[in-house]
């Protein structure tokens, strides 16, 4: 199988709103920053995927003009899921396995500043049977908040620090919304409080892959992807243990995850409930950095947030702080869909 | 670098109406992935991942349908994706499950591409409006009239062209049991006399709106050994895209619908598209996008696409029959619409096709676009396994 590596990454600073910017605007400075961290126009890109959702932008093919920011012109081979932009970076990662490119560009972005997110994630839910219950997503994290804490898995208080570390995490992370010390506030939705939950902002990311020796020319220290994987459960809560996540534990089974100890992982968990749920399924222990960046619950703009986990990682790769780390990326009520990637870096 | 080739071994629609009021979203995607399986004789248990694809979400007013959709199409505890590239979506769908085959990731993965028209007005769906941009005008119809009307005066077509694409289509049809619009009655002088819509476009030289499904089965060279009836090979697989409105956009031939063809001739190693393909299967929802798409797929020079059409050409028993399903003129599922271009053309190629079947049709073109004209998917399937 071939060798491809994130080779560069770059973010916005996540905002809890973005009035004066269209999506496109917020999107243009990460996509510069990546082309430029590798010396890359548009045109040298072999492969473009990006990740989005038109219920949050609030009309039908929204990326559409996103497209337009990238410059497709001549024509570039492009591709976009409806999902958060982990997904697009595995279709361009299958896309450079096939041999058809040797760079790709993959991006994502959302902005949850212009509607009610709560309201508008219920939306994903079973259009006949759930939806029209308007259940929000505070809610279904809150029922699965209490499972935890009814099986003995958590409790008040070590939530409460889960949220306390990852912001205090996050002070070293200037993109991030969320810094330092954050109240943990009163309940939202019992168990959770305001601090349990993430921040609701705008935000986009960028990164770009590489395979081979193209990754070594454009990137000092590239984070390879030694395994990527993803894996979906039932819609349905009722027919889940909440306590767990089957899904997470067997796409990090399928992408290596278990072969050797990680020594970072960069955890998709919007709340800190799901951290527990993750840690066990991930078999995380207490010797590895979790959301060194402050993760989630530090800046969660949707659609991108996966994304960013996953550029986090290689970054730490990048940087040398890092040689074996883990990324995570969800999507879906109460962890439904869960992405694992591994990444690693040459020896130093 | 060895990709895997990448064969269809199973096939599946709906019968596509104005609305399946029998049916929940879920069943309608399930009825088309059960009969794919039972085309490959194969069952849940042996599909590795599952690629999902529909037009915008709010065609139905439901957000990522495939969290819902996860236990309706066997998915759980399998990897599935969510494409979304606006109207090309059902081809790039099939793309992307293509490429998890040829990039040896999985061996047998599930597609699929649905739409449900019929549970929300993708009328309006289209036309929300945003400030400082140009809406679609109510409807696609508005958008891409007046570019059907460039290219009449570009290249000098009588105005009659449309109507005989229609009346084809309608006609190819009627030997479609999975069609929409099955006119029994229909004659050239009622498409002729149909009410303009926007002009030139005829209301019977549009889609219609339809609810309904496609799946394809898609395997390895393995997985085709075991597979009952023969197989289609993919020669080759593109998507491109440009950008919606700048200054140099050619609307009538748009560029990004060359490159696209040109790069699935080359993997294909099709030198004359005219001489070396026998049928296409192509994305046609306003019957003057027929001779539009010949010029830019390379079937005809450019200004010569309507003297095919007029001349028969294109008919189900011409020198290179184009829709032979009906095409979308005939069933317009807009998400799936893509899917069932490339699941038809290969559906010709296993020589499947029923009623409907191009004698000895051995390399046959699917090809999908989307968005203002910016999004192409297209990809060429044969019965002979590729060289390579």
């Amino acid at each position: 199988m071939r060798d491809i590596a994130l080779v560069a990454f770059a973010q916005t600073d996540h905002r809890r709103s973005s009035d004066e910017l269209s999506e496109v605007e917020m999107l243009m400075p990460v996509l510069h920053d990546v082309l430029a961290q590798t010396g890359l126009q548009t045109s040298d890109i072999g492969f473009t995927c990006s990740g989005s959702s038109d219920y949050l932008a609030g009309r039908a093919f929204s990326f559409t003009l996103a497209l337009d920011g990238v410059g497709a012109w001549p024509p570039i081979s492009e591709s976009h899921v409806e999902m958060d932009g982990a997904w697009a970076l595995y279709e361009a990662w299958t896309k450079l396995l096939t041999g058809e490119a040797d760079t790709a560009l993959v991006y994502a972005y959302g902005k949850s500043s212009p509607g009610s997110v709560r309201d508008v994630l219920t939306r994903q839910l079973d259009p006949y049977y759930v939806a029209p219950l308007w259940p929000d997503s505070v809610a279904l994290a809150a029922l699965q908040a209490q499972a935890l804490i009814d099986a003995g898995d958590t409790d008040e208080p070590a939530l409460a620090s889960v949220a306390a570390r990852s912001r205090a995490e996050a002070t070293a992370n200037s993109h991030a919304q969320l810094r330092g010390s954050v109240p943990h506030g009163d309940y939202l939705v019992r168990p959770l409080r305001t601090g349990d939950c993430p921040p609701i902002g705008d935000g986009a990311a960028a990164v770009i892959l590489a395979a081979g020796e193209r990754a070594r020319e454009l990137c000092a220290r590239p984070a390879w992807i030694r395994g990527i994987d993803h894996r979906i459960e039932a819609h349905g809560l009722g027919v889940r243990d909440l306590t767990d996540s089957p899904s997470a534990r067997l796409a990090a089974e399928k992408a290596g995850a278990f072969e050797r100890p990680v020594d970072t992982a960069e955890l998709h968990a919007p709340f800190s409930s799901q951290e527990v749920v993750l840690r066990k399924a991930l078999r995380l222990g207490d010797d590895v950095r979790v959301n060194p960046s402050g993760g989630a619950l530090a800046a969660n703009p949707i659609m991108a947030a996966g994304l960013i986990r996953i550029g986090e990682a290689a970054a730490a790769v990048h940087r040398g702080e890092s040689d074996r780390a883990l990324a995570h990326a969800t999507s879906g009520p109460c962890l439904q869909q869960n992405l694992v990637a591994v990444l690693e870096g040459d020896p130093l | 670098m060895s990709k895997e080739p990448v064969a269809v071994v199973g096939i599946g629609q709906t019968k596509h109406v104005a609305a399946r009021r029998d049916v929940s979203i879920a069943g309608l995607v399930r009825d088309a992935a059960r009969r794919a399986l039972d085309d490959a004789e194969l069952t849940w248990a042996d599909i590795d991942a599952v690629v999902i694809g529909k037009a915008p979400d709010f065609f139905e007013g439901v957000m990522m349908p495939e969290l819902y959709l996860a236990d309706a199409l066997g998915a759980v505890g399998k990897p599935m994706l969510r494409v979304h590239t606006a109207g090309s979506v059902g081809g790039s769908t099939a793309l992307v499950a293509a490429n998890l085959v040829a990039a040896r990731v999985h061996s047998t993965v599930l597609t699929l591409a649905f739409e449900k028209q019929s549970e929300s007005n993708a009328m309006w769906g289209l036309s929300l409006p945003i400030p400082f941009q140009q809406p679609l005008l109510a409807g696609a119809g508005g958008f891409f009239a007046p570019h059907v009307r460039a290219y009449m005066r570009r290249t000098g077509a009588p105005d009659t062209v449309g109507s005989l694409v229609a009346y084809k289509d309608r006609r190819n049809a009627l030997k479609n049991p999975y069609a929409h619009l099955h006119e029994h009655d229909i004659t050239l002088e009622k498409v002729q006399a149909s009410p303009m819509l926007w002009d030139p476009i005829r209301y019977s030289e549009t889609c219609p709106s339809s609810d309904g499904a496609c799946a394809m089965v898609l395997t390895d060279r393995a997985g085709a050994a075991r597979a009952p009836r023969p197989p289609a090979w993919m020669l080759g697989g593109a998507m491109r895209s440009e950008p919606t409105l700048f200054a140099g956009k050619d609307f009538v031939s748009p560029r990004a619908g060359k490159d696209c063809a040109a790069d699935v001739y080359r993997q294909a190693g099709i030198a004359d598209p005219r001489r070396d393909i026998d049928a296409v299967e192509m994305y046609v929802p306003f019957s003057w996008y027929e001779p539009m798409w010949l010029e830019n797929l390379g079937f005809a020079e450019e200004g010569e696409g309507w003297k095919l059409t007029e001349s028969g050409v294109t008919e189900l028993d011409g020198d290179l029959p184009v829709n032979m399903s009906g095409g979308v003129l005939s069933a317009n599922p807009i998400g799936a619409s893509g899917m069932i271009r490339f699941a038809e053309a290969a559906l010709q190629v296993r020589g499947q096709a029923g009623e409907h079947q191009v004698e000895g049709a051995r390399r046959v073109l699917g090809h999908a676009y989307g968005g203002g004209s910016q999004f192409f998917s297209m990809w060429l399937v044969g019965s002979e396994l590729p060289d390579s």
